[in-house]
């Protein structure tokens, strides 16, 4: 048994934003219970509360393992359904061992990884191996996404049927888009016979031409080439239109631009498909001029964009349009990232900043941290299909929980990270809400 | 007076008085240049690397002809894109050519912001000789260096670069030089190839080629890459010469005065009639003499600063 006590707990599954105690057994949420006002008056000034006193407040407990979580953030345990785990093929640049200790230490307690690894996830056979790998040496729950095409190429559906069945939670080719329309018909139509759901990279590989960040005045400036936003705007209105063609459920990953929002609010509004849209911290914290000196680490795709565009994918969040934050942690090997700008792979190393940098959110008043909560750990879970185990702390569901620091700043060091990806533009920077304790699979993980 | 980098990577980063310290140091080279012995011993005992990854035979001779009249060693080293794929890291041939006692390295690379990772990473000297689709600095100061020359100032010309400015190094180094010294820009070519938020630069744009030579003091005529009609950025050379290529009626449109420059090798018939670059307003070889000055002045100028 673990308990937790004396925290902020903030869970919009219930509607919690207080001080809670909060008691854990075989892995699960036992119980969370409300202090009431006058025992939260007594915890502020009083240097050893027992929340025993009176016998009604709090959870009592013969012996429980007790973290005192006092002036701590405690949250359910984030989900972030964008993750490159790299494994199989690219362990030098991450393996499922290192992305989910770098996950907990960012307070995320399930991710979804993505299909691009080699071989591609593209049948039951490397879902299995991922899922096994996961329970072997995974420090959190880890999701496998499958391939939407074989070989992710965009010409074959995979069997997406059999991969649900053992254990994808959703079918993505991100990396790629799937450029051909009839192709990402079928799949929207075909994934009906799970509800799959179905993640599009909205990217038209055509009007990209190979560009390497923004396009606008910066790129010509620097001799890069350009990727329009439309790029993503185009592919996003296009996945929208089959989505309400076929009644398919899609979700658009990572997006980038301000055309992009308006065109999934409109969407939104007409209410014909289930549509639902993700943003990564980076596209809301910098914007292309962190390329400027051909920094590799601000490269990644759909590029860094404007001030006009970050402004209104903060707009999306605060609307409701873009519902999930996730990180598109994109772990790189650093001679990848070092040398020419156009060699280097795109990718952030997003794991252990995503919090840090999403708390800003609720600092500048675009979120609560009830509705930021929502976008990191309970709008995921929901539209995976998980929303009694994960991003809830209601009793029965994963006791998946992280405690943040949430006055307390510190430095990012990328050299510190647990990924293996030291690929992010943030290092040296000063952030808050750093994870003290996350608890997953049962587990509790603290640092220093 | 001196320049405050160890390296020329960009005008970007120059100041107007860095630029006009460069042309006023070649215009003092250009006079050894005529003298009958045109070597000086400035740089004797240093080395100088010419690093290119992309074949270059203009620029290259340029810059070793520049080095060897300031008496510095000449290394050139050329390696083919392709190999450098599968091979050693930018990085690592730098770092060799470092141990060979480079004092000075001119790279010219395929990628933008190759030279900007070199002088960040090694202590010598370096020189961008032309980077992707970025710059190409000295090409920009000889071509400064030669309009002073014809019209004894840079301020208030009034210039046209005609051609590929998305993809011209040699127009984009331009463009900030002069700005940066008072002239006026206009760029002309088809809109694929002139991306419209150059404007926010304060220069102007047009697509008609009569329109935007009208009253001109320097015509600077640009290459245009074979390959980017295959990219559809035009649909035939034939068309683009109907409408983009410097004909002697055309010329006319331009002042009086005017001069015709191209930073070569000219695709004649393409983009420059050869009536009209090798007419008497062409000042296309007085750009490739001057080459050298400008870039024995580069040489000279960053030798003298120490990072």
């Amino acid at each position: 048994m673990i308990l937790i006590k004396n925290g902020h707990v903030v869970d919009p599954s219930q509607g919690i934003d207080g001080i809670c105690d909060i008691l854990i057994e075989d892995g699960k949420i036992k119980e969370t219970r409300i202090r009431d006002a006058e025992y939260g008056n007594e915890t502020t000034n009083t240097a050893s509360p027992s929340f025993t006193k009176g016998g009604r407040q709090g959870i009592t407990d013969s012996e429980p393992q007790t973290i005192d979580a006092r002036d701590m953030l405690i949250m359910p345990g984030l989900v972030d359904m964008h993750v490159h785990l790299r494994e199989p093929g690219f362990e030098y640049k991450e393996t499922i061992k290192t992305g989910t200790e770098a996950a907990v230490r960012g307070g995320i307690t399930a991710v979804c990884c993505m299909p691009n690894t080699n071989p591609v996830n593209d049948n039951p056979g490397i879902t299995e191996f991922i899922l096994t790998r996961a329970v072997q040496e995974g420090s959190c729950s880890v999701f496998p996404i499958g391939a939407v095409t074989k070989g992710q190429k965009g010409e074959e559906l995979a069997e997406l049927g059999m991969m649900f069945d053992a254990g994808c939670i959703a079918f993505s080719d991100d990396g790629r888009p799937v450029m051909d329309s009839i192709v990402m018909r079928r799949a929207l139509e075909y994934s009906r016979i799970r509800k799959a759901l179905i993640i599009s990279h909205a990217e038209d590989m055509a009007l990209a031409a190979g560009g390497v960040m923004n396009e606008g005045l910066l790129s010509v400036t620097l001799g890069l080439r350009g990727i329009p936003a439309k790029a993503e705007e185009v592919m996003i209105s296009r996945d929208i239109a089959l989505a309400e063609l076929t009644g398919g459920r899609l979700h658009i990953a990572h997006v980038s631009a301000a055309g992009s929002v308006e065109v999934i609010r409109a969407a939104k509004k007409r209410g014909i498909a289930e549509i639902t849209a993700e943003t990564c911290p980076h596209y809301f914290s910098i914007t292309e001029a962190a390329v400027t000196g051909y920094n590799a680490n601000a490269k990644v795709n759909p590029p860094l964009r404007t001030t006009k565009d970050m402004d209104a994918i903060k707009e999306g969040l605060h609307d409701g349009t873009v519902d999930v934050i996730a990180t598109d942690h994109a772990p790189h090997h650093k001679d990848e990232k070092t040398g020419e700008f156009d060699n280097a792979p795109s990718g952030i190393a997003g794991l252990e900043t995503s919090i840090g940098l999403s708390i800003r959110l609720v600092e500048d008043r675009v979120l609560t941290i009830s509705q930021l909560v929502e976008k990191m750990s309970c709008a995921p879970a929901r539209i995976l299909g998980l929303p009694d185990k994960k991003g809830t702390l209601r009793p029965g569901a994963d006791a998946d929980i992280a405690i943040l620091d949430a006055k307390k700043e510190y430095t990012v060091n990328a050299a510190g990270f647990r990924s293996k990806g030291r690929n992010t533009p943030f290092d040296g920077w000063t952030l808050k809400a750093r994870p003290v304790v996350t608890i997953a699979k049962g587990r509790i993980y603290t640092w220093e | 007076m001196s320049l405050r980098s160890k390296d020329l990577i960009s005008i970007k980063d120059l100041s107007a008085a860095e630029i006009e310290l460069i042309l006023e140091t070649a215009a003092g080279f250009k006079d050894v240049l005529g003298r009958d012995i045109k070597k000086v011993p400035a740089l004797r005992g240093k080395t100088t690397v010419n690093l290119f990854y992309e074949p270059s035979t203009r620029t290259r001779t340029s810059f070793e002809v520049a080095a060897k009249r300031l008496s510095t060693d000449v290394i050139n080293i050329a390696i083919s894109t392709s190999s450098v794929v599968k091979g050693e890291t930018l990085l690592d041939t730098a770092k060799t050519v470092l141990a060979l006692g480079a004092d000075i390295v001119v790279i010219r690379h395929g990628c933008s912001g190759t030279p900007h990772f070199l002088a960040k990473n090694i202590d010598a000297s370096v020189v961008n000789a032309g980077d992707g689709t970025n710059e190409h600095p000295t090409q920009a100061l000889l071509d400064l260096f030669t309009m002073k020359e014809c019209k004894g100032r840079i301020e208030g010309l009034d210039v046209a670069i005609v051609g590929d400015i998305l993809h011209g190094r040699v127009a984009k180094s331009n463009i900030y030089a002069l700005t940066k010294l008072g002239a006026t820009v206009r760029l002309i070519g088809p809109p694929t190839l002139v991306p419209d938020c150059l404007k926010d630069l304060g220069v102007s744009i047009y697509c008609d080629m009569n329109e935007g030579l009208e009253g001109v003091d320097v015509i600077m005529m640009l290459r245009i890459q074979l390959e980017r009609q295959g990219k559809g950025f035009f649909p035939s050379t034939h068309e683009y010469f109907r409408n983009w290529g410097l004909t002697a009626t055309r010329v006319a449109r331009a002042k009086e005065d005017a001069i015709i420059m191209h930073p070569g090798p000219m695709n004649r018939g393409i983009e420059i009639a050869s009536e009209v670059a090798d007419s008497s307003r062409s000042v296309i070889l007085d750009q490739v003499t001057n080459g050298i000055a400008v870039r024995m002045a580069v040489l000279y100028l960053v030798s003298g600063v120490r990072g």
